[in-house]
């Protein structure tokens, strides 16, 4: 059986977030699995599945190129420009 | 519901740089996600400790699966129900997080069936009362609590994620117990002599769970600096030992062992010895109900082939008709 990625969301408003994976013959399947293993507890009140082979991640190797050039570029935040007291926040 | 025995794994030549960089990492309380490099011992050492973890919650379900049918009110059939439903959920949670490894579900059960795979050491225990529901969820779940604590740490992310799901799940399975304990206690003599008897078989065992003493367990040290483990197997007994006395004195059940006595001095209770050669028997297999917890589960496993061969077959049909 393929594997399915399981995304629950908590409560309307939030994101539908990662929980964990199952197997499943086929979407329908797995959201009925997905039901049973990860909310038993009104933990959700929405799931997607996704098919696991259906993903594509960036790489871990290549992190540094990927994510490290966001790291100097402090003028994207604000606390990069003073502000005069008197202005105090902004 | 826990996991047992881990043993070294011993790895190859692995380039030194990586090694020493997978550490820093580790001392730095980074989280190792499955597609990041990590040492070949470090990933054969979680898939034996989870998938064990694995193994132990899916076997777990036996003890207690037994009473359902018998429990004595339809309120403790309905928890019982959910609390053995649970157990399946933990190792769906835990066989998961180990898949992301490398090893397939289908391995880990061949392994599970074919003896190669252990899994925990009590439950291999007879349950013959009502009251061992009680002892099991009170002792076994409290224990695996103090185990699995720690492991929401775990330097691996999704084990440490399925163990923090787990731990919030497993606090009622020791309330649940504690509560048929209680009922028990405080009922009439023929039921506090059940309590208390189903207290005397459990209470070694599950002093047992947490491991081999610190001295007999060859493997811990590289665990503790993989941050796989956080703490030793007898700092977590006697953490278990001193939780759960007063909850005994509170039933006004006897703990069974007459050298049990707290020790002012070192703030803790000091206790007799555990007979370790009941332990090895039992892992190596010739525990009371060994034989049949396998068998039970090369049943579950046979008599469900026709599911699992219908599902390929529909998933095949689902494909063609696309």
């Amino acid at each position: 059986m393929k594997l399915y990625e399981i995304f629950i969301r908590a409560k309307s408003g939030l994101n539908h977030r990662h929980v964990g994976s199952l197997h499943a013959a086929d979407p329908q399947m797995a959201l009925q699995n997905a039901r049973d293993v990860y909310t038993r507890r009104e933990e959700g009140v929405s799931i997607w599945v996704v098919e696991a082979a259906a993903i594509t991640a960036s790489n871990p190797e290549q992190s540094e190129a990927w994510f490290d050039p966001a790291a100097d570029k402090i003028y994207r935040h604000p606390t990069f420009y003073p502000l005069d007291e008197e202005v105090d926040n902004m | 519901m826990y996991s047992q025995g881990l043993q070294d794994a011993k790895g190859g030549q692995e380039p030194e740089g990586l090694l020493k960089a997978f550490q820093k990492r580790i001392d730095n309380e980074e989280k190792i996600e499955p597609r990041d490099w990590m040492p070949e011992a470090y990933r054969k050492t979680l898939i034996r400790q989870m998938s064990q973890h694995a193994h132990s919650e899916i076997v777990g379900q036996l003890p207690e699966g037994n009473w359902i049918t018998r429990a004595p009110t339809l309120k403790r059939k309905m928890i019982l129900l959910a609390k053995v439903q649970d157990e399946a959920g933990h190792g769906l949670y835990i066989y998961s997080a180990t898949e992301t490894l490398g090893i397939s579900r289908d391995e880990m059960t061949r392994q599970l069936l074919s003896g190669e795979a252990k899994y925990s050491s009590i439950f291999n225990y007879p349950t013959p009362s009502w009251a061992d529901m009680g002892a099991i969820g009170w002792l076994v779940d409290g224990a695996a609590i103090m185990n699995q604590v720690p492991l929401c740490r775990a330097s691996y992310g999704p084990y440490a994620r399925s163990m923090v799901r787990i731990c919030k799940e497993e606090s009622f399975h020791q309330r649940q117990g504690y509560d048929i304990m209680t009922v028990l206690a405080r009922g009439s003599r023929a039921q506090k002599k059940m309590a208390q008897d189903a207290l005397n078989r459990f209470w070694w065992p599950a002093l047992m769970m947490f491991g081999p003493s610190d001295k007999d367990s060859t493997h811990s040290a590289q665990s503790m600096q993989w941050k796989i483990k956080r703490f030793s197997n007898d700092d977590l007994r006697q953490k278990f030992i001193d939780a759960t006395v007063p909850q005994a004195e509170h039933l006004g059940l006897t703990i069974p062992d007459k050298d049990l006595k707290w020790n002012e001095e070192r703030g803790h209770y000091d206790f007799g010895e555990i007979d370790w050669q009941e332990f090895i028997q039992v892992i190596k297999g010739n525990g009371p109900c060994n034989k049949q917890r396998l068998a039970a589960r090369q049943k579950a496993h046979d008599e469900g082939e026709w599911v699992r061969k219908a599902a390929e077959i529909y998933q095949q049909n689902q494909q063609d008709t696309v």
